[in-house]
């Protein structure tokens, strides 16, 4: 007689068995059992394949049985991996989210962007040892002009056109001072340095108006940022290094910056800062209207004067001063085409920021 | 200012090109705005005209041979009058970009018969040359323009635009921009010739010179010249005025406007004979004195100004204007010519007062030197002998009462450049660069100065001697500037500023703010910034409390809508909110930290920091998983809380009134510990409000925070105690509670109540209930009460016992009972 070989028995065993798995609910606990019983229980089918191995040559039964064990193996992993998928097919069915919907904010406000300049100007200078300072927005033409070498009806004035307070007679001071909205923030300059002696470290930001006819480039309201350096052996070299350093910190630290001469009545020498056009590297843009350096600032080591005017010994303390626009900042570093923008408090616009 | 080159190459003979020219101004602080090129025609050339006769044809046109030089003859035919044999004139070929004389369009010129004569080229006109509305004849050359050459270089120019600051006069004359690019250049500049022939008798034999009014005119240097001939002046000074859009008048007073615009010493010419007594006297206008000036205009003085006059009448506005009764016209014959310094403020003043603006007065204003004076006067008269004749008196009459009023010398010392720019040039490098400036540097022994005598050192110092035309450089530092910005801003090196830190001062107030801004921000609110002056009447909208202190009020206001500094925030945050309803879809919520001005009647205002926010609309743009509901109070009243929290300041809110909210909506925030300080407001809207600012769907609720009352209230806080506490390791126990109430008790009273017991760890309210079940005029309050012991576990009945206690407490004191 011819037995069946024992692995023609296998073969045939397990093509049954992945076959049935195949249809399995495997969520139907009675049903897997029911399958577990009848290709891997005691009295399954491998079983019986196993049982008639005695009859076989010793080889024979050895190859035989490894193979049916490696079998055993394969079918139970055969049932986990299908109870697994049958889960996560499950869990898809009842939980699955749409993650392309938007999600639940938390809702958070966003700074005026003048605000964000303001304090990115200012903690660049607070890590050199600047110290914030305010002061009023209604002021003495004293400090506005007089303590700044801008005597009145000198044509270096021209430069402010400035609002003025309504002062009945009654209320002028005996020297005749007048009331003005700050044109800069300057006026900060004379007031530290009345109330203490140097070293004078300073950032003054604060809000300025002028007499001016809004429109796209105007405002006769806007921002300043003004810096003060006062101390023995403070040299125009350390303008230049100063503000160097302060514009690698705001644009970049492969800006490069460039200082030519300009005229500020408080300040001798004068200097006008530019640094190299982020829109094209200095080649020419619409940005810096083709010249390749956009304007960020006027400075200058401070005039004898206007030490001299606060009672400081000029042969003894020199210093520098610089101020700057945060909304021209803002607009040359974002594209702003338009200043009115910064004031109009338009939503469309604020929440870009 | 302009300048055009080839004016300003006549004293530097500089072949750089105009952009490079002005790149190097500007970067010495002598800034250019523009480079304009005044023609730049294309196809046009100088032509000579050969020959001119009749148009077979017509007999208003004619045929012209005209030699264009290397490209030879050629017939054109022309139609002006003027055309003639010998002239050089404007030609333009076929192709050439020109202007038809019809039309005023510009064109390409294309070849035509004209009634049936062949013309490939045309001779132009001024319109056709598009240099002005003339078409009346040809434009005629100068007789000595070379034939065959692009028009352009004949009269094509190059103009620089400069934007000069207040403190460089020297630049308002072409000669100081020329001296300026010498030194930049290192070529020099050279001077005009100063001398003249003098063939007429001592001019103070022909006229005097009083000044009254010293303080007001410094210098005043004048001369006579007779026999002159009044007439236009030759082409080369009518192209220039031109090119500096000055209109030409006649040879003399063009000459004096040459002068000024050389040398930038304005000058005035009388006609001598007109001058009473041939006596000029400078003294201050009387009152009320009237003088027509040259431009027809009859003015009334002050005695604030100051006039030229002869002992009859004032016969001119002092560096402002002359008077039409002294002026030059082709019946004069001889000139009394004045150059004079006058006081810059005064000057200044007469012609605002008067509304004049003169190019006189943009000089004087700005504060010249009195040397520039006579300098200027013998530079004119020279110019008036050349394009005018006449003879020149001995002399010049000069009264300078101010003499020795100026600062000629200053003294440097090689140490002042070195603690000023930080960097040490060598001494001859010092005295080159000045020099290339005009100044004259002169080595002073260190004896000779106090200063460096003092300093007991080994560096060179000099006496700089200033050049008569630089009134801005009197001290050393202005010396600095010069050596700096000739060797060049980029010659310095760049140090970070170093040494002493001062000392750190607290800056409580601005700590302060920054902090209330980060946590309305983290709170969803967007921040905005507003004009902070504004109208009355817009400000009265808000209704605010009529304790409040007085507007500070613009006196040159903007527009009406601005003028005045505004006392509150409110209504800009209202009048926002107004807007963005309009145009923004989703929540509006926005706050604004800034000041208002109080006017409390003497000195400066008070400008006190205020905190406004505004919320209302949606609480969110349409979300797919939320229920729409719309900002309210409870949004504003957690934003408060949100601020509260981040300074770490215990709040309470109690029932308040406010003008702008609505009545019974209204909380007060205060600070308990700061003895009950109020620090802000919070509440919703009064519908009048919002109808005022065209706000139709509420709530909007608002918020109102003083950051003084603030400061104080975190002063408070930080004194009474640190935030820690060590947290409870035992478990809590948390209870619920459903209280019934009588509607009008707050429920803020009975959360207080509870957390007074000293096991209660929390209290807080999770349902609000009234309506079925409810007695009208009750409602059902449901409270989860926390307790918990630092030192131990609590049992049930601790806490049964405490709860009871609280419901004994909340039953007799809030008649509360429990809800069964």
């Amino acid at each position: 007689m011819t037995e069946p070989l024992p692995t023609t028995d296998l073969k045939q065993l397990s093509e049954d068995a992945l076959s049935a798995l195949q249809v399995l609910d495997t969520s139907d606990p009675g049903a897997v059992e029911k399958w577990r019983v009848e290709f891997l229980g005691r009295n399954g089918r491998l079983t019986t394949v196993l049982r008639g191995l005695g009859a076989l040559p010793a080889e024979q039964r050895r190859e035989a049985g490894a193979a049916a064990n490696s079998l055993k193996e394969q079918l139970e992993q055969r049932l986990e991996e299908k109870r697994t998928q049958t889960l996560a097919a499950q869990a898809a069915r009842a939980e699955s989210l749409d993650i392309s919907l938007p999600g639940r904010r938390m809702r958070r406000g966003r700074l005026h962007p003048s605000t964000q300049i303001i304090r990115e100007i200012c903690s660049a200078f607070n890590e050199m040892g600047f110290q914030t300072v305010e002061g009023p927005e209604v002021e003495w033409e004293r400090y506005n002009f007089d303590l700044l070498n801008i005597p009145r009806d000198h044509p270096a004035r021209d430069k402010w056109d400035t609002i003025w307070i309504e002062q009945p007679e009654s209320r002028r001071p005996p020297d005749g001072q007048r009331i003005l909205l700050r044109t800069h923030t300057s006026p900060m300059q004379g007031r530290v340095m009345e109330r203490q002696q140097p070293p004078v470290r300073v950032i003054v930001p604060g809000k300025c108006y002028r007499f001016e006819a809004t429109d796209a480039t105007h405002e006769w309201q806007f921002h300043q940022v003004e810096g003060l350096v006062v101390d023995e052996g403070v040299t125009f070299a350390d303008l230049k290094g100063t503000l160097y350093e302060f514009a690698r910190r705001i644009f970049g630290a492969n800006r490069r910056v460039r200082f030519r001469c300009d005229f500020f009545p408080f300040v001798e020498p004068g200097v006008d800062m530019s640094i190299d056009c982020f829109g094209c590297d200095g080649k020419g843009c619409r940005i810096c209207k083709n010249s390749g350096w956009i304007e960020i600032m006027g400075a200058g080591m401070v005039h004898p004067k206007v030490l001299a005017a606060v009672g400081y010994d000029t042969a003894r303390y020199t210093g520098f001063a610089f101020g700057m626009g945060p909304e021209r900042i803002a607009m040359l570093r974002y594209g702003i085409e338009d200043i009115r923008h910064f004031f109009s408090n338009d939503l469309r616009f604020l929440s870009q920021f | 200012m302009k300048v055009p080159l080839s004016w300003m190459k006549e004293y530097v003979p500089v072949e750089l090109p105009a952009e490079e020219i002005a790149r190097r101004l500007t970067m010495a602080g002598v800034e250019v705005t523009g480079i304009e090129r005044t023609h730049t025609w294309n196809g046009i050339i100088v032509g000579h005209v050969r020959s001119v006769r009749p148009h077979p044809n017509a007999d208003r046109l004619r045929l012209v041979t005209v030699d264009r030089g290397s490209a030879g003859e050629i017939e054109v035919v022309c139609g002006a009058p003027n055309v003639a044999e010998g002239q050089r004139i404007a030609f333009a070929g076929v192709g050439a970009d020109v202007i038809d004389g019809h039309t005023g369009k510009a064109s390409k010129l294309k070849a035509g018969k004209i009634r049936g004569v062949e013309s490939p080229g045309m001779v132009l006109s001024e319109k056709e040359l598009g240099m002005s509305g003339d078409h009346e004849g040809i434009v005629v050359l100068d007789p000595a323009a070379p034939v065959g050459r692009p028009l352009s270089e004949v009269l094509g120019e190059t103009v620089l635009d400069l934007e000069l600051s207040p403190n460089r006069p020297d630049c308002l004359g072409v000669l100081g921009v020329a001296r300026e690019v010498g030194a930049l250049v290192g070529l020099g500049a050279t001077e005009p010739a100063l001398g003249y022939r003098e063939s007429g008798p001592d001019a103070h034999s022909l006229a005097r010179v009083t000044i009254e009014a010293a303080d007001l005119c410094p210098r005043y240097t004048a001369t006579v010249i007779r026999g002159v001939k009044v007439g236009p002046s030759p082409n080369w000074l009518q192209d220039r005025l031109r090119a500096l859009g000055e209109r030409p008048v006649n040879n003399v007073v063009d000459a004096t406007n040459y002068v000024m615009f050389e040398l930038g010493q304005p000058l005035h010419a009388f006609d001598f004979d007109l001058v009473a007594g041939r006596h000029v006297i400078v003294r201050r206008a009387r009152s009320g004195e009237k003088l027509a000036t040259l431009d027809g205009v009859e003015r009334t003085l002050t005695d604030e100004m100051l006039v030229i006059a002869d002992p009859e009448r004032a016969i001119g506005l002092a560096g402002v204007m002359g008077g039409a009764n002294s002026e030059i016209t082709e019946r004069t014959v001889n000139v009394l010519l004045e150059s004079a310094n006058f006081h810059a403020v005064n000057n200044r003043k007469t012609a605002r007062g008067l509304g004049l603006a003169s190019e006189a007065t943009v000089r004087f204003e700005k504060g010249l030197r009195a040397g520039l004076a006579e300098v200027g006067l013998r530079r004119c008269v020279g110019m008036i002998l050349e394009v005018a004749g006449g003879d020149a008196a001995r002399g010049v009459i000069d009264e300078w009462p101010g003499r020795g009023n100026e600062v000629n010398e200053i003294f440097l010392t090689q140490q002042r450049v070195q603690a000023v720019l930080g960097v040490e040039w060598p001494a001859a490098q010092v005295v080159n660069t000045l020099r290339s400036l005009g100044f004259e540097p002169v080595p002073a022994l260190a004896a000779a100065g106090g200063q460096g005598a003092a300093m007991g050192d080994r560096s060179a110092s000099w006496s700089v001697r200033v050049p008569y035309w630089r009134p801005d450089i009197t001290i050393p530092e202005d010396l600095c500037e010069e050596l700096a910005r000739v060797i060049g801003y980029d010659q310095i090196p760049q140090t970070v500023v170093s040494g002493r830190v001062p000392r750190w001062e607290p800056q409580a107030g601005l700590n302060l703010r920054e902090k209330v801004r980060d946590a309305l921000v983290a709170a969803g609110i967007q921040e905005m910034i507003s004009y902070t002056a504004t109208s009355e009447r817009n400000e009265e909208r808000v209704r605010l409390s009529e304790k409040t202190p007085g507007h500070v009020k613009l006196a040159n206001p903007l527009s009406a809508d601005w003028a005045v500094m505004r006392r509150t925030l409110r209504e800009n945050a209202l009048r926002t909110f107004s807007d963005n309803a309009r145009t923004w879809r989703g929540p509006v919520a926005m706050f604004e930290i800034g000041k208002v001005f109080l006017d409390h009647g003497e000195g400066l205002p008070e400008e006190r920091e205020m905190v406004v926010g505004v919320l209302g609309g949606l609480r969110s743009e349409t979300h797919w998983a939320g229920e729409q509901t719309r900002l309210d109070f409870f949004d504003a009243k957690g934003a408060v809380e949100a601020v509260l929290e981040a300074l770490r300041v215990e709040g309470a809110f109690s029932p308040g009134a406010d003008s702008t909210l609505a009545a019974g909506r209204v909380a007060a925030v205060t600070s308990p510990r700061a003895g009950g300080l109020r620090v802000g407001i919070v509440g919703e809207v009064d519908p009048q409000v919002m109808t005022a600012f065209g706000i139709d769907a509420g709530p909007v609720a608002m918020f109102e925070l003083d950051l003084e009352a603030l400061g104080k209230a975190v002063d408070a806080s930080r004194s009474s105690a640190s935030p820690y506490k060590p947290f409870g390791r035992f478990p809590a126990s948390p209870r619920d509670l459903a209280l019934l109430l009588d509607d009008g008790v707050p429920a803020g009273e009975v959360l207080r109540m509870i957390e007074r017991n000293r096991l209660v760890a929390s209290a807080s309210v999770f349902d609000v209930y009234r309506g079925k079940g409810v007695a009208t005029g009750r409602k059902s309050l449901a409270v989860r009460v926390v307790y918990q012991a630092a030192d131990r576990t609590l049992t049930s009945e601790e806490v049964d016992a405490a709860e009871k206690s609280i419901l004994n407490a909340l039953s007799s004191q809030l008649g509360a009972e429990l809800r069964k």
